[in-house]
């Protein structure tokens, strides 16, 4: 619904000049533009060109292709085993964080628990506020203390606690939209609450629990603080940490090891990621993002 | 099967009383146990630790030597030697320029500009440039890094070829500047997504009205399109203020060098704590820090619940 004013016929003048001054802005704006594609595409070239060359440097150059640089990578010991390390403490958070955090979410969604909204909004405050570099010093004195300083479960337990509050509110929006039928009805015939949450809620929330599973894997794969902090030996390092020591650690870069590293790290979050948002749209929460 | 009930539509924005039947038998006994464990454990490594800086900054507590074994009690000297430092300061001062600079004058202008000119292109160049950006946000941060180190390699990095400076070494002679534009390359994809949303949302008819009645590109900008996403751009600016104060990347790209000249809150801390081993006074200036998240995090709620009266 449109309302179409009376056109008053402007001055010529005034509107060529007005024509040409809208055309040159646009065309600056365009060029300006296209300066910051420019500047965002820079960086990923090297990270797409550099593996597949037999010499790769630092500057950009049309590579000289080859697959050998993946065949070294599968020699180097540290290397395959840090990327096994990021999938082990990926996938551990994640089912530590599904498992609780539907759990969680259910009751809070399905018992009236006295003051809950509030609870939940202070702790999703609280996540926020509590980042990985503001509790970085407790956090570690705190697994110090607990003796888990070089220990896979502590890792995983800082880590699940940052993201557990994010986690908890949305599952818990999406249980709130399971109408409550299919469990009376569950119920009926005698099935008891935790069968219920596995045969009937789970099933109905899948959409929910997946998003949450990648949401989770992809927040640890990336994440560099929280190991870099609380592990010591190089073996239990994950890929985050160990690509850092590869290009400051090393006397001379091995270009070749680090390219083909970078690459194979990164193309999972980036499949996962553009999979996901073609898919289901982009989503927002805010949350651990160090 | 299930006779056809239409689904309630559980929507967040709307709060809605709901039945919170007890339909599948839980009993509140039983409903305790599936929400403990994951109270348990965000109490004990989330709270906890908030409310364990306030001791540990109080104490002269330290990694290694005697204060490891049996730290004192020195209320409040760390504070007292944090705030008489002038390396404290000056972290202070790099970070506000760091999440001005870099956060809320440079992803939210690149990300608003970004969002308003593929607004109206469909097709492949919109998806390139928009995937573009995500990635460089989705890359993990060690990757990123190590890309931008590359970029701006004395000998053979890319920029000194393109711009002719050959032999120019960016992160010594302007390393604040080069945090400032790495972190803006990461992080700008928020903003941009974000404006996307909210720049859909204005009503296609006052921006003809707008045009109909001969207003400029920038009329339109400042007359329309900036008062329908008023909410959107304070939004926006509270996250990223909170994010940049506490990403601790450009560590990852300087640590914090040359000579303390990138050294910002985050990085501040980690030199103070882990390789300096002064727990008890990393911990004070953690408080600071968890003070300032505070005060952020309490500003976004109130506009989130502006917001949500209107």
């Amino acid at each position: 619904m449109t309302a179409t004013p009376v056109k008053t016929g402007p001055v010529k003048t005034v509107a060529r000049n007005r024509t040409v001054r809208h055309y040159v802005s646009r065309v600056l704006f365009a060029v300006l533009m296209a300066l910051v594609g420019v500047l965002f595409a820079l960086p990923m070239v090297w990270l797409v060109l550099a593996p597949f060359d037999a010499t790769p440097s630092l500057s950009l150059e049309w590579p000289d292709w080859t697959l050998d640089n993946f065949a070294r990578l599968a020699e180097n010991p540290y290397a395959l085993r840090s990327i096994g390390n990021s999938l082990i403490l990926g996938v551990g958070t994640m089912i530590v964080v599904v498992v609780l955090g539907a759990l969680a979410a259910y009751a809070m969604s399905r018992i009236r628990i006295p003051g809950r909204d509030g609870i939940l909004y202070g702790l999703l405050l609280l996540s926020s506020i509590v980042t990985g570099t503001a509790a970085m010093v407790p956090t570690f004195q705190i697994i110090t203390q607990l003796g888990l300083i070089n220990n896979y479960v502590g890792v995983l337990l800082v880590l699940a606690g940052g993201i557990l509050p994010t986690v908890i509110f949305i599952l818990k929006d999406f249980m709130d939209s399971i109408p409550k039928s299919y469990e009376e009805s569950a119920r009926l015939y005698g099935a008891g609450p935790f069968r219920i949450l596995k045969d009937v809620v789970a099933p109905i929330a899948r959409p929910g629990l997946a998003f949450i599973a990648i949401w989770t894997i992809v927040q640890v794969w990336g994440n560099f603080l929280v190991p870099f902090i609380l592990l010591r030996s190089p073996d239990l390092q994950p890929a985050a940490v160990l690509m850092y020591t590869f290009y400051t650690e090393s006397g001379q870069a091995d270009l070749r090891l680090i390219s083909t590293f970078a690459l194979l790290f990164s193309a999972p979050v980036l499949i996962i990621y553009f999979v996901v948002n073609r898919r289901y749209g982009f989503r927002f929460h805010g949350g651990i993002k160090s | 099967m299930t006779t056809g009930t239409t689904t309630p539509a559980g929507s967040a924005i709307a709060p809605r009383r709901r039945r919170a039947d007890d339909v599948a038998g839980l009993g509140t006994a039983r409903a305790g146990l599936f929400v403990a464990p994951a109270l348990i454990i965000i109490g004990v490594f989330l709270l906890f630790p908030a409310v364990w800086t306030i001791w540990l900054g109080m104490t002269d507590y330290r990694l290694t030597g005697l204060q490891a074994a049996s730290p004192d009690f020195v209320g409040l000297d760390n504070y007292v030697e944090a705030l008489t430092d002038p390396s404290f300061w000056n972290s202070l001062w790099l970070t506000l320029i760091f999440v001005i600079a870099s956060g809320i004058v440079g992803q939210t202008l690149i990300g608003f500009g970004l969002a308003w000119s593929v607004r109206n292109i469909r097709g492949w160049a919109k998806a390139l440039i928009e995937g573009l950006v995500l990635a460089a946000w989705v890359i993990p941060a060690s990757v990123a890094s190590f890309l931008w180190l590359a970029l701006l390699d004395r000998r053979s990095g890319t920029v000194n070829a393109l711009l002719g400076t050959e032999g120019t070494a960016w992160l010594i002679d302007h390393p604040m500047e080069a945090i400032i534009v790495f972190n803006i390359w990461v992080g700008t994809a928020f903003s941009m997504q974000l404006f996307s949303s909210a720049l859909s949302a204005v009503p296609p008819s006052q921006i003809e009205s707008a045009k109909m009645v001969g207003a400029s590109g920038w009329q339109q900008l400042r007359d329309v399109i900036v008062p329908n996403i008023k909410g959107h751009i304070l939004t926006n600016t509270l996250l990223i203020t909170l994010w940049t104060f506490n990403t601790f990347t450009p560590y990852l790209v300087t640590a914090g060098g040359p000579n303390g000249k990138t050294e910002i809150l985050s990085v501040y801390i980690y030199e103070t704590a882990i390789p300096g081993g002064q727990l008890g006074l990393g911990a004070a200036i953690s408080l600071i820090m968890l003070l300032i998240n505070l005060v952020i995090a309490l500003g976004y709620v109130r506009v989130a619940q502006g917001r949500r009266k209107r």
